[in-house]
Formats: structure tokens, sequence, C-alpha cells
């Protein structure tokens, strides 16, 4: 859309045409937007299977703009989900990814080139950009509202509201407490599955013993390079201090560097510096900074490394490192819980992106609202063929999930007696959660700072 | 520090190079150096050479070119073999496609339309500025007005300015006039941060056009815009040319700009892209790779067929904003 | 009278939204193209409108010709550099949106903070190390291949990565370090030397403080060629009397070049330096695409970038750019006190 005020600037290149309309100055106004697109094509019949749809009425000729971190290729089932709307709608929807989104959007904001709809990883950067820009984001309509009470947990809406305003609508969601394993490795090994985490050092030491490296890690991410290390720290802090804990260390109000989080990073070095147990197939613990969090788990494929704790999205990255891999109990690799302190608690670290509008046009909230209906969780599910997303839509067909881990995820997103966070670093100020967590994290792997230095830097850095 | 005096300085200093016989200009030649041409290979036989010497100058230049072959030759690559093994195996064991640069264009990543957008931006980038100061620079050189010097100092001074200082509110006020996400604001913005140094350029060969040629012209009746486009014009060609190589290149190989500026798909070029790329490696160097490449064929060609004028370019004025 | 305008403007919108939509939203390929073909015209034909109407009215008083040939780059510059540059010296004593005026306290945040210290300590080492490695590497190498049988092409080799972009010099030398554990199969070549000298493989972009050296290295590597042309150029310039002079007082080789080729060209040397400290502080692209100003690398004009759009903290960012313009100015006052000594002395 062209602001009224590009009028003054465009008038110049087309000094003609202005001549003609001013001669012609005529005492009505010229037809407007609305007017012309009524035109042809006003009544449609509803077309077969578009039952759903009747409810965000005919939106022909409209086009709605979609600004995404995910690129090529996972951003196909995304596009292809988009179909029955716009086939049912008449509405167009222009998809554009780009690994630069955090970079970009608010830039984009900046400059009055926002997109309509764009889909943000993590609601602290949605908090700081509705505040930022207030008058940008729109508040989530009617209907969409509607939706999400009815199909999802009331903590998401929560997670996504800035100030009590609800602004972001939860799209897909993710399972990060999974520590990835060959079962075949572990059967041939006479591995178990352990299920506390003592159990879980045992296995690492057996391991060692038997003279094997137990685990990889990655956090190297472009500009987000230490986001998995910040997963690691979260989870270890649920199950060491508690989610009560945790609650009150994301809302700062207990310090960052609190003696509980410090116990936690403890635990979490316990592993992932100690040098007899990383880095599988990459080198020492130093070379956890770069190896790119995409790739780090692919040693398990080669034999060469144990386990891997990542998310449960990073079932897709399975089939590149090694086309035809198959992720299932019985098959190449899969994921386990990644262990409590003990069997009676089960805490689990999740994630989620969210959707949020930038237009006030009916189509947008229109397109804002099928996101969030079971029919677009339906039609989406059956599109990742390898899996790789889920949804946390209460009424989906969780039989539709092509990957038994995404499956395993939605089911424990419905566990009542788990107890469910979302990643705290997603969470926190942008200063923190977006920036010193994640450079702090990577000193302490990269240039081995101390525990104490790393938690009260970013003490320090809170705003 | 030195017993021996130093000699007197006879190199033209603001521009050290412009008494290179090879970058004089016009007619007249350089008026400004008044130094005696060195006779070529007075000075060579002093020169250190040695073994030594051609030692040195191997070393360097296989520094200097080992380590965009190495990409190179990877990008020709197999990518399972770029994941497997060093560049330097094909010694041993030659295999190559083109499948990386098939991938990269018409893949998923779709190279080929940001490519188109490195040449929309690009070329009027390097027309704009051109035409802007080919006047400017015409009016410090020929026009007498008050003001004229402290005016012209002020425009050299400004080529100090840092273009990061003045992005953000530029990006507001594209917002206002409703250009923003068009090609308009890459252009405006690379034009206005070129004007600087093309006026300051252009102005220094400018003035060395002989007075003589101007004034017969004015004789003879010609105002201003006769003069500029009959007399003027065609004897300023190569040192448009000289700055317009620079300036190409400036523009294509900006990603600041860019990033700021060209953030939607539809005007994104070359260089954001690939840097979007490069933020996830591992698994992409096949198509980092040959993107790089598909990047800098441009630039390059250009760089060789006009080596010439961009070393002029670099001679007579090498203080870029 | 005012709904009358009102609708007039309206019209106007109206009639002309065509044009402006096809502007200002290109897409497709043809259509890029051919609204960069239009752009060009416009402004050439504007520009030779100007022209055509002063010269057109012979009456046309003295200073009315010189404001059409000053006034659009005067003006593109005013509201392209000056403008912003105050607006952004005036944001910069503001809070994160330009909500709070605080004073110095962004100026004190970037100058006390350890993150902030070790970037500007990272731009201190850029601006020393690169002109001066970037300096002796092309005087050295312009010496050498002087008027050898391959000066021209030998001179080429060096120049070459002048025309790619930082982007793509990165990429290349980000694949020289590609980093893989000692016992593995290298990919990277200047691990793969450690490893043939029997030395473990080094994370070339990981270990700080020495990573920040491996990064200067590329702009090193780009910045090099720039310092031979020039310099090339001067030496050629130095006058054969003083050469043959200096050979009859018995001066030969490197005393040769020591006391008459260096003092002669000093005035060059100092442009080449300055230039490349200047470039080099602005540099931005080498660490983006490298480490992202990750593992202690980051450099003000990357802090900039990261402030400004990334944390979108814009008093902090419009206070680092001014930092960075104000570094910039010793360098420029050096060279300008260097060029006026030389003048002088001529």
């Amino acid at each position: 859309m062209i602001s009224r005020r590009s009028r003054g600037a465009s008038v110049a290149a087309v000094g003609g045409f202005a001549a003609l309309a001013l001669t012609l100055a005529a005492c009505t106004p010229p037809p407007s937007d609305e007017d012309n697109n009524a035109g042809d094509d006003g009544d449609r019949e509803i077309a077969e299977g578009c039952e759903a749809f009747e409810q965000y009425g005919d939106l022909s000729g409209t086009t709605v703009t979609v600004y995404t971190s995910i690129t090529a290729p996972e951003d196909q089932p995304h596009i292809d989900s988009y179909v029955p709307f716009e086939d049912c709608t008449g509405a167009t929807i222009e998809y554009d990814g780009s690994r630069e989104f955090e970079a970009q959007l608010p830039v984009r904001l900046q400059s009055g080139n926002a997109p309509d709809i764009a889909y943000i990883p993590q609601p602290g950067l949605m908090a700081s950009l509705v505040r930022d820009f207030p008058d940008a984001a729109v508040e989530v309509g009617e209907l969409a509202q509607s939706n999400v009470a009815e199909y999802y947990d009331p903590s998401w809406r929560e997670y996504g509201s800035v100030d009590g305003t609800f602004y972001g609508t939860p799209l897909g969601a993710n399972v990060k407490s999974f520590v990835w394993y060959s079962p075949s490795m572990f059967r041939d090994a006479g591995y178990e599955i352990p299920q506390t985490w003592d159990e879980l050092i045992a296995l690492s030491d057996q391991i060692v013993a038997d003279g094997g490296t137990p685990w990889c890690a990655g956090i190297e991410s472009g500009d987000a390079t230490g986001w998995p290390a910040t997963d690691w720290l979260e989870d270890v802090l649920l199950r060491t201090a508690g989610p009560e804990v945790y609650d009150q260390w994301l809302s700062h109000e207990i310090p960052f560097n609190d003696p509980q989080v410090a116990e936690a990073l403890e635990a979490v070095g316990s592993i992932l510096k100690n040098p007899d147990y990383v880095n599988a197939g990459y080198g020492d613990v130093q070379s956890i900074a770069s190896t790119p969090f995409a790739d780090a788990g692919f040693p398990i494929l080669d034999g060469e490394c144990w386990m891997h704790r990542q998310a449960s999205f990073y079932a897709a990255n399975w089939e590149s490192a090694q086309p035809g891999t198959t992720v299932a109990e019985d098959g190449d690799v899969f994921a386990f819980y990644f262990p409590a302190m003990s069997t009676d608690e089960r805490p689990v670290l999740g994630g989620g992106e969210f959707t949020v509008a930038f237009a006030d046009r009916p189509e947008v909230a229109a397109f804002q609202a099928y996101l969030t209906s079971p029919e677009w969780v339906n039609t989406k599910i059956p599109l990742h063929t390898t899996g790789g997303w889920v949804s946390a839509n209460s009424d989906q067909d969780t039989t539709l999930y092509a990957s038994p881990i995404d499956r395993l995820s939605a089911e424990q997103l419905a566990d009542e007696s788990a107890t469910f966070r979302f990643d705290a670093s997603d969470l926190m100020p942008g200063e923190i959660g977006t920036s010193a967590f994640w450079t702090e994290m990577v000193n302490w792997i990269a240039s081995d700072k101390d525990n104490a230095a790393v938690l009260d830097d970013i003490e320090a850095a809170w705003p | 520090m030195t017993t021996t005096p130093p000699p007197p300085q006879t190199i033209a200093t603001r521009v050290p190079g412009e008494t290179d016989p090879g970058a004089s200009l016009g007619p007249g030649g350089n008026g400004r150096g008044k130094v005696s041409r060195p006779r070529r290979g007075a000075i060579a036989k002093e020169r250190l050479s040695s073994p030594w010497a051609s030692g040195i100058a191997i070393v360097i230049a296989i520094m200097w070119t080992v380590p965009t072959f190495g990409l190179l030759v990877t990008s020709f690559r197999p990518s399972a073999d770029i994941r497997q093994d060093g560049w330097w195996n094909v010694v041993t064991s030659p295999s190559f496609t083109l499948q990386n640069y098939q991938d990269a264009m018409t893949g998923s990543t779709r190279m080929v339309d940001y490519f188109i957008n490195s040449l929309v931006i690009t070329l009027p980038a390097v027309f704009i500025p051109i035409s802007l100061a080919l006047l400017a620079a015409y009016a410090f050189a020929w026009i007498d007005f008050k003001g004229r010097e402290l005016l012209f100092v002020a425009v050299f001074a400004l080529q100090i300015v840092p273009i990061q200082i003045t992005l953000i509110p530029l990006l507001s006020t594209y917002n206002d006039w409703g250009l923003a996400g068009s090609f308009w604001t890459v252009w405006l913005s690379h034009s206005i941060f070129a004007l600087p140094l093309a006026i300051f350029l252009l102005h220094n060969f400018m003035k060395d056009i002989p007075k003589s040629l101007v004034e017969a012209a004015r004789v003879d009746g010609a105002g201003h815009v006769k003069i500029f486009f009959q007399v003027l014009l065609p004897l300023l060609m190569p040192a448009i040319a000289a700055f317009a190589i620079f300036q190409f290149l400036w523009v294509w190989n900006d990603l600041l700009v860019a990033l700021v500026f060209g953030s939607s798909q539809d005007i994104r070029p070359l260089t954001v892209h690939i840097a979007e790329l490069a933020g996830t490696r591992g698994q992409t160097w096949h198509l980092l790779s040959a993107g790089a490449f598909i990047s800098m064929i441009v630039p390059v060609i250009v760089f060789l067929s006009l080596q010439r004028y961009f070393v002029r370019g670099l001679l007579a004025g090498s203080v870029k904003g | 009278m005012d709904e009358i305008l009102n609708n007039a403007g309206l019209w106007i919108e109206y009639y002309t939204r065509p044009v402006r939509e096809w502007l200002l939203d290109a897409d497709g390929a043809g259509h890029k193209l051919a609204l960069m073909v239009v752009a060009i015209l416009l402004f050439v034909g504007v520009m030779g409108g100007i022209l055509a109407l002063v010269d057109r009215s012979r009456r046309a008083p003295g200073w009315l010709v010189t404001v059409a040939f000053v006034g659009p780059a005067l003006a593109a510059i005013t509201f392209g550099l000056i403008y912003p540059a105050l607006r952004t010296i005036y944001s910069s004593f503001f809070n994160r949106n330009g909500s709070e005026f605080i004073g110095m306290d962004n100026y004190i945040q970037a100058f006390t903070q350890s993150q902030f210290q070790l970037v500007l300590r990272n731009t201190a080492l850029w601006v020393l190390l690169v002109p001066v490695l970037a300096t002796l590497i092309g005087l050295i190498y312009a010496v050498v291949v002087d008027r050898t049988r391959f000066e021209k092409f030998a001179k080429t080799l060096m120049f070459l990565p002048m025309s790619i972009s930082m982007v793509g010099a990165g990429i290349i030398w980000r694949f020289m370090y590609d980093y893989k554990q000692t016992s593995a199969e290298q990919t990277g070549l200047l691990n793969q030397l450690l490893v043939m000298v029997g030395l473990d493989t080094k994370q070339f972009l990981l270990d700080s403080p020495e990573n920040n050296f491996f990064l200067i290295i590329v702009m090193v590597w780009i910045q090099a060629g720039f310092a031979m042309t020039i310099l090339a150029a001067a030496i050629r310039a130095i006058p054969d009397d003083i050469v043959e002079a200096a050979r009859l007082d018995g001066l030969t080789g490197i005393k040769m070049f020591r006391y008459i080729t260096i003092p002669s060209i000093r005035p060059a040397l100092v442009v080449v330096l300055t230039t490349i400290a200047m470039a080099t502080l602005k540099v931005f692209d080498i660490v983006r695409t490298m480490t992202n100003g990750n593992f202690g690398t980051s450099v003000v004009a990357n802090e900039f970038y990261e402030q400004s759009f990334r944390q979108l903290n814009a008093g902090l960012g419009a206070a680092l750019a001014v930092i960075l313009f104000v570094l910039v100015i010793p360098i420029v006052i050096y060279n300008v006190r260097q060029m006026r000594i030389s003048e002088e002395i001529r």
C-alpha cells in the first residue's frame, strides 16, 4: 500500500497526469479501492470443500504478504498450506522468507515497509517491536481471538500478549527437552535409555569408559549464535531448581546470577565443558562454538556421537545429512525425553512462533484467524512428510503426523502431567534474550569464561 | 632518522600519482605536477633485483591468489566431495560439476532474481551521481561565484562522513515519502553518498583542461551549457569512465546500504543474499562458493576490461567517503 | 473550496496511482529492467531540461545559471548527508526509541561497558594494523615486480581482490580458515598446512584475541592492491636527477630504497595510509560475513548495525555512528596537515 503522503513525492514524476486531473477538479471524490474490488466477482459461489472458509468472506483480489525467517526448502509446507485459503477466499498470500529476518523486520517496520503478517519466533522480540513501534502492530482480530481461546492453552495467549494486549497468535510449537540418539547403536552397545539425570551422567561415563565420546553439540547459528546453549541452561535449570524458580528467573524476580542458576550452569558445564564428553565428531569443547547447530547431531549417523540434546524440529535436519534416514523408535535416529532429576517430575521446555499482523485489513485478519484454525493445522501437518513441525492446537489430529517424534512432541504438549515452560530467553528482554545471554554463553564455551563471570555479565546487561 | 637530507618534494602532493605518464589527461596533460617525467628504466636497475626479490614476489602473488582459487575450484566440485575433503584433492581425484551453479541460479535460492536486482540497483546508481556531479563540478571549476572556494572545500570535506551516520534518518524520510521498499531508496542513497567524491574527482579533471580552450569557446559566444557539452564533455570521457567504474564496483559490492534500504525480496541484491547464505554455513559450501562467484563475475569483468580507467580514478582522488 | 481542493488531490492520486505503483512496486525481471531505464532517462532528462531552460533564456542572470548547475547536487547532499548527520548526532543524546533525553549516557555506555571497550579495542587494532600491513606489502610488491616481464599480470593478481565484494572476500577466507578436528580430513587449506607440519588444527575464527588478526588479514588482502597501485605510480614519478645524484654518492640497493625512494614517496605513503585507515574504520561486511561479531571480534561499524537494527537501540546506535565519525576526523586532519607541509616544501 502506498501511503497518502507519497503523493508529494511522485507528483513531480507524473506532472502531466497531475495537470490533467486538476483541470477536471471534480466536486466528487474518486472511486475508492473498495468500490473497485467489489466489481466483477462479487457473489462467488462457495466452492466445494470451502464451507469452513465461508466465515472469512470473499477476499478476491486481495493480497496478504507474509514475512518469515523460514527459507527454502523448509518454507514449502508453509506455502502449500495456504492453498485451501487462497482457493476458497480468492486472496493471494505472498510468502517472503529471509534468514536476516530478525535484523530486517525492525528495519522494515521503521521504514514503513511492514509486511502484513510476520512470523515472530520469540515473544521477547515481539514485545520490543510492539513497544518500539506502537502504531505498527495490530491487535488480534475477534475471529482469531476466539479460535485461540477455544483451541489453545490459555498460557499461549499470555505469551502472545504485550502489556495486556493480545498481538501474537500461536503458529507452530516445538518441544526442546529431547536428546537425540541412535536406537540401533544403543541396542548394540546394550545401553538403556536413562530415566533420571543421574542415569544420564552414569551412561555418559559408561560410554567414556567404553572408549566413546558421548555428546556432540553445536551452537553456531549465524546472527543468533549461542541460542542452543541457552536452551541447555534453561532445560537444566527447570530440572535442578524447578519451574517456580524458573519463572522468577525469567521475569527477573531473582537476579540472573542467582546461586541456583549458577548451580544449573555448573551442571550444564559438567556435560558441555567436559573434554571427555564432547565434542564427538568435531573436536574439543571449543569446537561447540563453531559447529553449526544444524549439523551438530550428524556424527550420530556416523557412529561417532551417542547423544545430542536438541529440539523436536531437529528431525527435519537428518534428511539433509543422509537422505533416507528414518526417524523412529526403531529407526536410525530417535529422541528420548531429556531426563529430570527424578521420574516423578516431568518438566518440558518448549518454544513456538507467533503470528503478528501489521496491517488492519479484513483479509489480513482473516488469514491470521485461518492460521489459528484446526483446518489449517490439519492441512499443514501432513505436508511435513519428513516431520519437523508441531502444533499446540488442541483440536488437531495427531495421527496425521508423519514423524513419530512430532507425534511424541504434540502429545508432550498436551500431557497434563508434564510441566510446560516456554523458552526463557525468548521471553526475556531483547538485551538479554537475543544479545547478552547468547554472547555470554558463546564466551563461556569459546573462550572458557568462568561460570560466575558469565552470569554476572548477563545480570549487568539486564535493562 | 636519516642522515641524508630528504630530497626536494617534487611529486605533486595531494594526488601522488598524477605525474604518472599514464594518468595524464586531455590535450594539455596534467598541469599541476610540473615535474619532469622520469625516463623509464632509469631507476629499475638500481632496484632490488635479486633472486630474493623474485622469491618475495612469487610468495606474495601466491598468497593473493590461492584463497580465491581454492573457492573457485570448490564451486565446481560435487557437494558431497566438498564436505568430504579439501579442494586440493582434485589433483589426485578430479571430479567436476556445474550442478552447484545450476542449483544456485535456479534452485530454491533463485540467484537469477538477485542478480537482476543487483543490476537494476547498480546502473542508475552510477548514472545519477555522474550527471549531478558533472554539473556541479563544472560550476566549481569554470563559473565564478561568491563562496565558491568555501563551498567546494565543504563538499570535499563531506567525503569523510561515514554513511552509517545518515542511514536511520534517511530511512524515516523515505518512509514519509512513501518510497520505502522501492528501488528509489537505494538509487537515491547510493547517488547521494557518491556525490562528494564524484564532484571532487571530476572537478580535478576539469580544472586540468586548458583555460584557453574554454576561453576560445566563450569568445565565440558560447554559453555555459554549450561549453559544457561541446568543449568539456568529450574531453572528460576518460574521467567519467574512471568514476563510473569506481562507483559501479562500490554499489555492486555494497552490503550495508543494501541491507538497510533493500531489505524486501523484490529489490534485495546479490550481496545481501550471499551474506544471508553465509549465515548458515556447513551444509551450504557448494551453494555459497557458486553464489560467491556468481556475484563476483560481473565486477571482475568490468574491472579487468577497464582497469586502466580504474587505476586512473584511484590515482586522481584516493579518498572515498 | 477546501473540499474541492481535497477532491482534486484525491483525483490526482486516483489517476496517478497506476503510474506510482509502476514506479514504486517493481516485480518481475522485465518490469525491473524497464524501471531502471526509466529512472536513468528520467534523471538525465530532468538535468538536461534544467540546462536547456537556462540556456534558452539568454537573459538568465548569472546566479540562476550557477544555481542550475550547483543546486541539484548541493540539495541532494544537504538532504542525504548533512541533514541526516545532524539528525543522528541529535538522536545520540536520546534513549533507545528517542522518547527521552538522556544526555551523554549512550556515550558513557559505549566507553565504559566492557562489551563496548572490547569493540573499541578491536577497532583500534584494525585501524592500526590494516593500513600498515597493506601499505608494507603493497610497497614491497610494487618494488619487486616493477619493470619485470610479468609486471602487468603480477599487479593484476594483487589488484583483483579490490574488485570483489567484502562479502565475497569474507567467504573466500572463511573457507581458508575452515576447521575440522586434527584427526579428520581437512577442508580448510590453512588447517591442512598445520596438519602437514604436524601441528593441531586451529580455530582461526574462534580463538580470541588472535581471531581479530585473522579477520584483519582479509582486509589487508583487499587493500594491498590499492596501496601497491598508488605507490608504484609514486615510485615511477621520482625524478631521474635525484636517483643519478644518489648513485654518484654511492647509494645502491636497500640504501637507495631507504634514503631515496621512501622519502620521495612520503606524501603518497601518507595518502595511502590514511585512506586505508578511513576505509578500515567503516568496515562492516567482513566481520558480519565471517563471525557476525561473535567471539570477541566486533568492531564499531558492526556494533552500530547490531545496536541500530538488531537490538533496536536507536540512541546507542546513533552514538556509535557519531563515534565512528569522530574517529575519522584526526586521520583527516593528519592527512591535510601532511599535504600542507609537503606543499610548503614545494
